[in-house]
């Protein structure tokens, strides 16, 4: 116990002898502060700064760069989807909800024929042309539905209402109309849709990634 | 010690252990002096209950990152794990249930804190000179917690977080010239899936809270370094923060966990109360059914306390974009930005005032948009309509249109004019009740869910959402409702409202398919023809309802009890189980059945040798597989062949081209009608 005790002493005593050393240097500073010694000191005061800064950017770099990777990965190129078979959409001008089923990437995983969104197909009386909107509503992206009353389509979360063409029943908070998606009818009766997505609450139609 | 504890003096006897192992650990370490400083900090006029908040804050803050650490210790970001492992914390760790309750709901009593840490310092003035930095801080550190909340809501990767984070980060996407990028940035990729879950996860668990901590260090050191602001006058004499304003912190904070605590618990308090039993995993945080972007979630509603920023986009209404950039970005900068310039603004003779007036008045929009939200969501709820059956009525005899409205109540404008209101409201107990269905309907898709994860064969590979779209018991009625309902009803005959139901129908009703009851109705005379059966079909006056009109009634050859050895013999083809005492009925059914004079006339069963095109073939009359070919191919000849009236062949697909139904959905519809589905043991 005595012996831990000198040795902390001894320690303390080393201290003590240090400590006079560094303050007589800090003293001497500036008297030798002539402008060769204070460009000198400039110098190292950039370096130890750009030192430091240099190294700790190699991590942050790193770390913003593989950050801001999905910049650049747009959506796949927009395809042609069957998801109906004309006589299969009914021509009473009531837009009915076809489920959007294709093959999809999320990152590293793949699916095959996996339900990716929805769309509405609307035929009048004997027509054979369909017209097909996009289930996703142009305000803030929310699944548009069909009112119960079958007059219109409205979007559960923020009340923007549409026509059953997909215009805007007003007042609605909704900034365009439904999208519309470009639709192409086989010569075998297949209904195919381009499947797009659109930058939401804005005026313009911008196809979005 | 001395009663400031400013140093300990020496002690006149020899110090025992623990004193000297103290002595040796202040000397290397001088944390006597650390502690001291924490501790005695003067509060003057005395400790004082209104100087809670800021610690209650700053324990709520502890108590997540202890929860959320050790949540952290079980969950697993990922598209086909993050509801899978919050499902696994929630209903089937020992414990897991209060741990993710606390989480939850002391996420939402901070921000009931924030309210009320910000309401206090404004009032008492706290902000002003030399406090203007620590305000901002204390600005900055509101805006980290609520990010950390948007983020922690997408975390189980449920259809509610999943539809409020769409709309939050395409609210990020409106922001000009960059709000794309960030978009982009913030949901790892074009679309939604594994890195939006990463992502939000490194920002809600990483990120965010170290930032968090980072400031709060620095609020914390600037506070004592200005020291606590006295609210005058002062009453009492000044006080020591330990232990006088420690005890009241404390307290405090135990009334925050009891509140917390309370609200998880109280569900099961009333059960005991009720006598039923209590299922932990109902207990704490909801967990909705998994994230399913080919499923609208009519119920998606963000979390109470952004309620009032989903309510203001509303406001906006007929604005157009002008209108949402407005509502989510320029009006809450703005309001950000005056809360900001608080200190410059409190400079001002009136500025005070102001500044107290103006953090209300935010405090009164929240709580009005707030009471609006939920009054448009639960209006169908209090709104009697009873008093607007004649409203209804005009509105399904006009197809909404005013102008004929007019002329319906014979050019009374003003009557017109009344309708038109009552067809307003009418329109929000519609929307309401469209809202009240979905939560309804989100809450039976959650118990589902759950009751599907807890198979003894447990999740699949492919997660949770691949199970749930291979069950008949959720997807039925979405696929008959969509394909078959313009039809077929499908309701319980007993139910209250059935014949309304039926009656509108153009085939049969299709509940009960392949039971003894559905079979005893088709050979009924007084229904066959009826509503449940053939309908408005062409079968209507067919061969088969021709037969049960006049063969059937004629007791000396039908005899009752052969009517009901043959719907004994259909409903064990229908793979119904027969019982032991019945075995012999289902025997001699199946010879009438089968005999050439009888049904065997028209329809093939079994060996007897009837060629199929006539009449549906009964051999497995129900069963799977034929439910599944009639549904596929109706017009094939062991069904309706040429005969069939309307009813689409959906499994056939032209040559390359598409059929109505997969054979997977086909199956479920089957399954579905049959009610063949996965039922936990003991239910």
């Amino acid at each position: 116990m005595t012996h831990s005790h000198q040795k902390r002493e001894e320690q303390r005593e080393e201290q003590r002898e240090e400590q006079p050393h560094e303050q007589r240097q800090e003293r001497e500073q500036p008297a030798a502060a002539d402008t060769a010694n204070s460009r000198r000191g400039f110098l190292t005061k950039a370096l130890a700064v750009m030192c430091g800064g240099l190294a700790t950017l190699v991590p942050v770099a790193a770390g913003v760069w593989a950050f801001l990777d999905p910049l650049r990965r747009g959506s796949a190129a927009a395809t042609f989807i069957p998801v109906a078979d004309l006589a299969a959409v009914p021509d009473d001008g009531v837009p009915r909800q076809y489920p959007v089923v294709t093959d999809r990437v999320d990152a590293w995983t793949g699916f095959a024929a996996e339900p990716v969104g929805a769309v509405y197909l609307r035929r009048e009386q004997g027509s054979r042309e369909v017209q097909a909107l996009s289930a996703t509503c142009p305000h803030a992206g929310c699944f548009v539905e069909m009112e119960s009353t079958g007059r219109c389509f409205r979007c559960p979360c923020h009340n923007s209402s549409f026509t059953l063409d997909g215009g805007i029943v007003n007042p609605s908070p909704s900034p365009r109309r439904m999208d519309s998606l470009e639709c192409r009818v086989g010569d075998n009766g297949t209904v195919a849709v381009k499947w797009q997505k659109f930058r939401a609450g804005v005026a313009a139609k911008e196809v979005q990634g | 010690m001395s009663r400031d504890g400013r140093r300990t003096p020496a002690p006149a006897a020899r110090p025992g252990v623990v004193g000297r192992l103290a002595d040796f650990l202040d000397d290397r370490t001088g944390y006597r002096a650390v502690v001291h400083e924490a501790l005695y900090e003067r509060v003057p006029g005395g400790a004082r209950w209104r100087y809670v908040w800021g610690s209650t804050l700053v324990f709520a803050f502890m108590t997540q990152v202890i929860t959320g650490l050790f949540l952290w210790a079980s969950y697993s970001a990922g598209a086909q794990t993050a509801w899978e492992s919050v499902y696994y914390i929630q209903h089937e760790m020992a414990g897991g249930w209060l741990l993710r309750g606390i989480h939850h709901f002391m996420a939402q009593a901070m921000v009931v804190l924030l309210a009320l840490h910000l309401l206090q310092v404004v009032i008492d003035g706290a902000y002003k000179a030399p406090r203007e930095v620590n305000f901002w801080l204390g600005l900055i550190l509101m805006l980290l917690v609520l990010g950390m909340a948007l983020t922690g809501y997408l975390l189980p990767w449920d259809q509610k977080g999943y539809w409020a984070t769409i709309v939050a980060t395409n609210l990020a996407g409106i922001v000009p010239f960059v709000g794309p990028s960030i978009q982009q940035l913030v949901i790892g990729g074009p679309e939604y899936g594994h890195h939006t879950l990463t992502r939000f996860f490194a920002l809600h668990a990483g990120f965010l809270p170290v930032t968090l901590v980072l400031f709060l260090v620095v609020h914390l050191t600037l506070f004592r370094k200005h020291g606590l602001h006295a609210k005058q006058p002062l009453t009492r004499p000044d006080a020591m923060f330990w232990p006088d304003q420690v005890l009241k912190d404390a307290v405090a904070m135990l009334a925050v966990m009891a509140v917390v605590l309370g609200v998880i618990l109280m569900p099961a308090l009333r059960a005991m109360l009720a006598g039923e039993a209590v299922v932990p995993g109902e207990l704490g945080a909801e967990l909705g059914a998994p994230a399913d972007p080919s499923l609208p979630y009519a119920a998606a509603r963000p979390e109470w306390y952004f309620l009032f920023l989903f309510q203001f986009l509303k406001v906006f209404e007929g604005w157009g974009a002008t209108g949402e950039f407005f509502g989510a970005i320029v009006v809450p900068g703005l309001i950000m930005a005056g809360m900001f310039l608080m200190p410059i603004i409190g400079n001002w003779r009136l500025g005070h005032r102001f500044n107290v007036a103006f953090t209300l008045a935010i405090l009164a929009g929240v709580g009005l948009l707030t009471a609006l939200a939920l009054n448009e969501d639960y209006a169908a709820v209090w709104v009697n309509t009873t008093a607007l059956a004649e409203a209804e009525r005009l509105s399904e005899q006009t197809g909404g249109d005013a102008a004929k409205l007019i002329a319906a109540v014979g050019g009374d404008r003003g009557k017109a004019a009344a309708i038109e209101k009552q067809w307003k409201t009418l329109e929000r107990v519609r929307h309401s009740q469209a809202f009240l269905d979905a939560v309804k309907q989100a809450k039976a898709d959650a118990a589902r869910a759950i009751e599907l994860a807890g198979r003894p064969e447990r999740i699949p590979p492919g997660g949770m959402l691949e199970l749930v779209r291979s069950d008949a018991k959720s997807q039925g009625p979405r696929l008959f409702a969509q394909h078959c309902a313009s039809c077929h009803a499908h309701v319980d005959p007993l139910a209250e409202d059935a014949a309304a139901v039926i009656a509108t129908s153009s085939a049969a009703n299709l509940f009960g398919f392949g039971s003894a009851d559905w079979m005893r109705g088709l050979l009924d005379p007084a229904e066959v023809a009826g509503p449940a059966y053939f309908g408005t079909t062409a079968h209507r006056e067919g061969d088969m309802v021709n037969f049960v009109q006049n063969d059937l009634t004629d007791a000396a050859t039908w005899p009752k009890v052969h009517i009901d050895a043959v719907v004994a013999a259909m409903a064990a083809e229908a793979g119904q189980p027969v019982p032991q005492e019945s075995a012999s009925l289902v025997e001699k059914g199946r010879e009438l059945v089968a005999a050439s004079d009888r049904c065997g006339g028209c329809h093939a069963f079994r060996d007897n040798g009837t060629e199929l095109g006539s009449a549906p073939e009964l051999t497995g009359w129900g069963g799977r597989e034929w439910l599944v070919g009639i549904i596929a191919d109706p017009t094939h000849p062991r069904f309706y062949g040429d005969t069939n009236d309307r009813m689409p062949s959906f499994g056939k697909a032209k040559e390359g081209g598409i059929a109505p139904l997969s054979s997977t959905q086909i199956r479920l519809v089957a399954d579905w009608l049959r009610g063949e589905w996965y039922r936990p043991t003991g239910h």
